[in-house]
């Protein structure tokens, strides 16, 4: 007697998935420092949200009366040279630095990710032109691409987020590259081949989902490094324009002229940039270590 | 080795002129040029002037025109004329790059005699509480901005020693001393963050290098730990750390960009950040033309230095 496929397929057991918390516990037991990371991430992530929700004041509302100020009952984090509150100028700072941050990291991880993927599944010459742009990319460093990406294109908001994405593109190429290069030698992927699946199927529905983990690893530790710039576009005056209070910015127009009578104008924007990049840093660190131990101390 | 030499130069060649091709088209993307700019200050100006202007300093001509012009300009070393202070280029920014590279070597010291130590006890102590407060104080390091450091460096030292910096650019034969001080601070802001690079590149090449068979080898035989670490597995954990190095010396140009402009020194790198403003087209392409080169040189050199460090690489093969 014949037997029907339907007999000899396996019985579909109940996927024993543990939930989100005990995952979550889990990983603040095994990597606290990820887990702090993670917890500031969360917390910036809240603020950017909540920006309207936390604010005391207007943030770009300015008051002649109470330049300089002190910090105090009213004004948390005191004022600036105009006025505004520096407390609400951060927490609104907070969306600015996220939404650059977020969209650049994402836009040069795609990009990057698309090319990494067809250059290593393909292969050839193909790989072999993309490196040789990637390594043009590359070669200049983030900081100076980025500074003569935005002063060409102008200050705007999406234009920094193109010219910090831009530099970002070569890294995330070369870590999917070489991602790739190790999944499509694997048998599954030789089977699926085998079966007369489609090229660019095999590429995006059996290789492509094998490329998360170090997808996540890469996005979170550019995630810092993107912050890092924008905050740095900014300071030169190259980055977010106003009246948008950008961390950078801020300590561009307060640092040189008051920051012997109003140190707190070059503290906490400062104090906030840091803090956001140093949770991406942990976060990022920890989740090399739990998605992708091949990268270590990469 | 010579074919190989001979392969990388014309790869690192082509990439150059990649390179070139890529700055050029970017800095003609940019809205308004510099007749605009100069102009705008001036206010109104006869369309002939303008035309006569942009004829004398050659930006009329197609870009396929100006980039071979370009082209072979640096290929004379000829470094073209600055627009905004019609002199030639390199007159300008000649004394700039003392400056420059003084601070970025010195920032590269620092950053070498403190990330590579405290890279090595933190691997040795793998998971200990120094381990831990190393690893932190060098992910702090690269969170923070050099700039904002260095700005709080300055204000510490305002607040609490009453010391305020020199404003202006203090030349060590004028003042040796106070060049120092000068140079030290920033130094110490850049280099911090390349420090935590090589810290960490450090500790996980080492701690990969300790868990194999020769170091215990070396340990059974009786020799002391720490000639084990320093001498058996330093050595070889080196690799991965001098391409970091490589690769940091020449991206501390992106960083000292920033901290020149806090420190008021008069550098490479904060011109370039003028110059950029100024759409000072030979300025800014030679500018970032010459990071580019210094760029590929080190990976390059990098590279060759693999073969010194480890017989084991060999080239061409």
């Amino acid at each position: 007697m014949a037997v029907r496929p339907a007999e000899i397929a396996v019985a579909r057991l109940p996927r024993a998935r543990p939930g989100a918390w005990p995952v979550l516990a889990r990983f603040a037991r095994k990597k606290p420092l990820g887990a702090a990371g993670g917890v500031l991430m969360v917390v910036m992530v809240l603020t950017a949200v909540f920006a309207d929700l936390l604010q005391s004041h207007d943030p770009i509302a300015t008051n002649a009366a109470y330049t300089l100020g002190q910090p105090n009952a009213e004004h948390w984090l005191g004022t600036d040279h105009l006025g505004r509150d520096i407390y609400s100028r951060i927490v609104h700072g907070a969306r600015v630095s996220l939404i650059v941050g977020l969209a650049s990291t994402l836009l040069g991880s795609v990009l990057g990710g698309l090319v990494g993927l067809l250059s290593g599944y393909i292969g050839g010459t193909t790989d072999l032109v993309a490196q040789r742009v990637l390594d043009i990319l590359q070669g200049l460093p983030l900081l100076v691409l980025a500074l003569v990406m935005s002063a060409a294109l102008g200050p705007a908001i999406h234009n920094v987020v193109i010219a910090i994405s831009i530099p970002i593109i070569p890294r995330a190429a070369r870590v999917i590259r070489s991602s790739v290069l190790s999944i499509r030698e694997m048998q599954y992927v030789e089977a699926a081949r085998a079966l007369g699946v489609r090229h660019l199927r095999i590429a995006f529905r059996h290789v492509l989902p094998n490329t998360v983990g170090p997808f996540i690893v890469l996005c979170t530790a550019q995630l810092g490094s993107a912050i890092l710039v924008e905050a740095t576009l900014s300071f030169l005056g190259l980055g977010v324009p106003e009246p948008y209070p950008s961390w950078g910015r801020m300590l561009s127009v307060s640092a040189a002229e008051y920051a012997q009578k109003a140190p707190h104008l070059v503290l906490f924007p400062g104090i906030a940039i840091s803090l956001a990049v140093f949770g991406s840093n942990l976060l990022g660190d920890a989740l090399r270590d739990v998605l992708d131990p091949r990268l270590r101390g990469a | 080795m010579k074919t190989y030499l001979a392969q990388r130069l014309t790869i690192a060649v082509l990439t150059l002129l990649g390179m070139s091709m890529v700055i050029f088209a970017l800095l003609r993307l940019a809205p308004g040029d510099i007749v605009d700019i100069l102009f705008s200050t001036a206010g109104y100006v006869s369309p002939s002037e303008k035309q006569a202007i942009m004829k004398e300093l050659g930006i009329d001509r197609p870009y396929w025109v100006q980039y071979l012009d370009w082209l072979r300009q640096i290929g004379t070393g000829d470094l073209g004329k600055s627009y905004r202070y019609d002199v030639p280029a390199w007159q300008i920014v000649r004394p700039l790059l003392p400056v420059t590279l003084e601070l970025a070597a010195l920032s590269m010291v620092f950053a070498v005699l403190f990330g590579v130590p405290t890279g090595v006890v933190s691997a040795v102590r793998q998971d200990s509480t120094l381990d831990y407060v190393l690893r932190v104080f060098s992910l702090a390091g690269l969170s923070m901005p050099a700039f904002w450091l260095g700005m709080v460096i300055i204000l510490g030292l305002v607040t609490w020693f009453r010391w305020i910096p020199p404003l202006t650019y203090v030349s060590p034969m004028e003042d040796l001393k106070l060049h120092a001080v000068q140079f030290l601070l920033p130094a110490l802001a850049v280099g911090y963050r390349s420090s935590a690079l090589i810290m960490r590149i450090t500790r996980s090449s080492l701690l990969e290098v300790l868990r194999e068979d020769y170091i215990r080898t070396a340990r059974a035989k009786g020799q002391s730990g720490r000639v084990v670490v320093w001498r058996h597995a330093l050595k070889n954990a080196m690799l991965p750390v001098v391409t970091v190095i490589g690769i940091e010396f020449a991206f501390l140009i992106g960083g000292l960009v920033v901290t020149e402009t806090v420190f008021n020194l008069p550098g490479v790198a904060r011109f370039l950040v003028q110059a950029i403003l100024w759409r000072d087209y030979p300025i800014v392409q030679n500018l970032v033309m010459f990071i580019a080169i210094v760029v590929i040189l080190s990976n390059l050199l990098v590279d060759m230095l693999y073969g010194v460090l480890d017989p084991r690489v060999r080239y061409g093969g």
